[in-house]
């Protein structure tokens, strides 16, 4: 380098930082929570006797036969959740891509950002209120805000491929429906099954705290537990939750290089 | 060869096989998430559920309901924004400490050779716990120490995202161009020295960014985390929800929707201004 880094004074910087600085602090004061006092002995010696009521976790046979029981209703509501979703999200593509005229386009824009800006929570909420406690309510919570986040990205996929052969076979007289069944989804249809894929693997960790609000899964178990003062059941379920979330987690990755590598 | 007209799909029994494969692996969960559509049309339940749903309209804004609304939504945004300032301070040493491009024991043999890996294993193992307990299951663990509140909220978000945060920075801080950090570290200089002056300036844009989307999250999380009493936005809906107060709970996810949509945007224009 044959001239200096310029280390002016950089009036902007130093506002910046001032005021994300004191944005900070004031958050810190209207929440009025001193991190400090996590520190006092009082506080370490609350939070390690907390702490020891979790162990040891229960390991009787029994309950982790229950565990076991809300871990395949976990991992159930996810993938129907996410199936109801890429079904809906297909018929919501087309109209969403622009295919039934602008006024349609807008007006599904709308529902679909409705759908998906709602969090799965409050869908669960809602769900548990119309069709009772259990996972129906979670599956059905899940796959509204499912569809909502993969309607969006088919029709983005749908409105963006390339039209060639979707045109090739308009042209050969093909109608409109078998165009897009024969012509474009065939090119999607990858594409498609990634973005499916991709949520589902955000819906298994979603799924296992649905149960927070009744709706089925490991979160029902875990929740009901801790009301009742069970730490020792409870941290067995948290381990169930860590073991499904980092495993879908490391298998997903695991497959993502595979296929990196597959690709070149 | 056959060069008859097809009027048939050529592909279709394969399409057919597949799909009845998938649905005879999938009809058992559909068995077990009790999939039942006949249940939201039992009279009980649509009754309430309707009920509920038509008093949405209008939402309320009485001044008073508006007052608890507003002061909500600021303890949301402190909630995310003191988290997030929480797990950076948690994430950055953390993340200084896996990152493998600052590894001395890396160069060669070096003294505390066992030590340093075993500093690093539990950090890992730390890193892991953290994120792998979803937010909402921390802010419950902690309901239970720190009492109902903002303060439990506040350090869910430190904890899981602090676990993120490490593991990304120190992602980002391995694919960055690690040369510089290299030759400051074979010619004597210490740890922070390295990441300072070698990895940073290349790195710091990314992590401020990433850090920045991750406050967006935050925001979206700190709403969905007082459903277990962990105070802001969420708390206030889930006590309207439970007296089934619509006209309130609509108003809220207004104001939600709009928050979210502000984190959105701020974010998106920091971001924009970083890179």
């Amino acid at each position: 380098m044959t001239k200096a880094v310029s280390r002016d004074f950089c009036l902007k910087c130093i506002l910046t930082f001032l005021l994300i600085l004191s944005l900070v602090v004031a958050s810190f004061v209207v929440v009025s929570f001193n991190p400090l006092a996590l520190f006092t002995l009082e506080a370490l010696g609350d939070m390690a006797l907390y702490i020891a009521r979790f162990f040891p976790p229960d390991l009787s046979v029994e309950f982790l036969l229950k565990v076991s029981t809300g871990l395949v209703q976990t991992f159930a509501i996810s993938a129907v959740a996410t199936l109801l979703a890429a079904l809906m999200s297909l018929f919501l593509a087309v109209p969403a891509a622009g295919q039934m005229g602008q006024g349609v386009k807008v007006l599904t824009r709308f529902f679909l950002n409705f759908l998906r800006s709602v969090p799965e929570l409050v869908w669960a909420v809602l769900m548990v209120l119309a069709v009772g406690l259990g996972p129906f309510a979670g599956t059905l919570a899940l796959a509204l805000h499912t569809a909502g986040v993969l309607g969006r990205l088919f029709g983005e996929a749908l409105e963006n491929h390339d039209p060639s052969a979707h045109l090739a076979l308009r042209l050969a007289g093909a109608s409109k429906a078998q165009a897009l069944l024969y012509g474009t989804l065939p090119i999607l249809g990858s594409r498609l099954l990634s973005y499916t894929l991709y949520r589902w693997e955000m819906n298994i960790r979603m799924a296992t705290i649905l149960g927070f609000v009744g709706a089925g899964g490991l979160g029902q178990i875990l929740y009901y537990e801790l009301s009742l003062l069970h730490e020792q059941q409870a941290s067995t379920v948290i381990m169930a939750m860590v073991v499904l979330v980092v495993g879908v987690d490391m298998l997903s990755n695991q497959l993502r290089r595979e296929q990196m590598h597959s690709m070149g | 060869m056959d060069t008859r007209f097809q009027d048939r799909d050529p592909a279709a029994k394969g399409r057919v096989l597949k799909a009845c494969l998938l649905l005879a692996i999938l009809w058992p969960t559909f068995d077990v998430a009790q999939f039942n559509v006949a249940l939201a049309m039992t009279p009980g339940n649509f009754e309430v559920f309707t009920n509920f749903l038509s008093q949405f309209f209008p939402p309320s804004f009485q001044p008073d309901f508006l007052k608890m609304v507003l002061k909500a939504t600021l303890e949301t945004l402190a909630m995310a924004t003191a988290g997030i300032a929480l797990a950076m301070a948690i994430a950055i040493p953390l993340s200084l400490i896996i990152t493998h491009s600052l590894s001395i024991s890396r160069l060669g043999p070096a003294s505390g050779h066992r030590a340093a890996q075993l500093a690093r294993y539990l950090a890992r193992m730390a890193i892991l716990l953290m994120r792998g307990i979803p937010e909402i299951v921390w802010a419950l663990l902690l309901v239970r120490v720190f009492g109902l509140g903002p303060i439990s909220g506040v350090l869910a978000i430190a904890v899981t995202y602090g676990g993120m945060l490490a593991k990304v920075y120190s992602e980002i801080l391995e694919t960055e161009n690690t040369r510089a950090a290299r030759a400051l570290l074979m010619l004597g200089s210490g740890r922070t020295a390295a990441f300072l002056y070698g990895l940073l300036p290349g790195a710091s844009q990314e992590l401020a960014s990433y850090t920045v989307y991750r406050w967006e999250c935050a925001v979206r999380a700190s709403v969905v985390m007082g459903f277990v009493g962990a105070g802001g936005l969420g708390q206030l809906m889930d006590q309207s929800m439970k007296m089934l107060n619509g006209g309130e709970v609509s108003a809220i996810l207004m104001v939600f929707l709009a928050l979210v949509f502000l984190a959105d945007s701020i974010s998106l224009v920091i971001r924009r201004q970083l890179a």
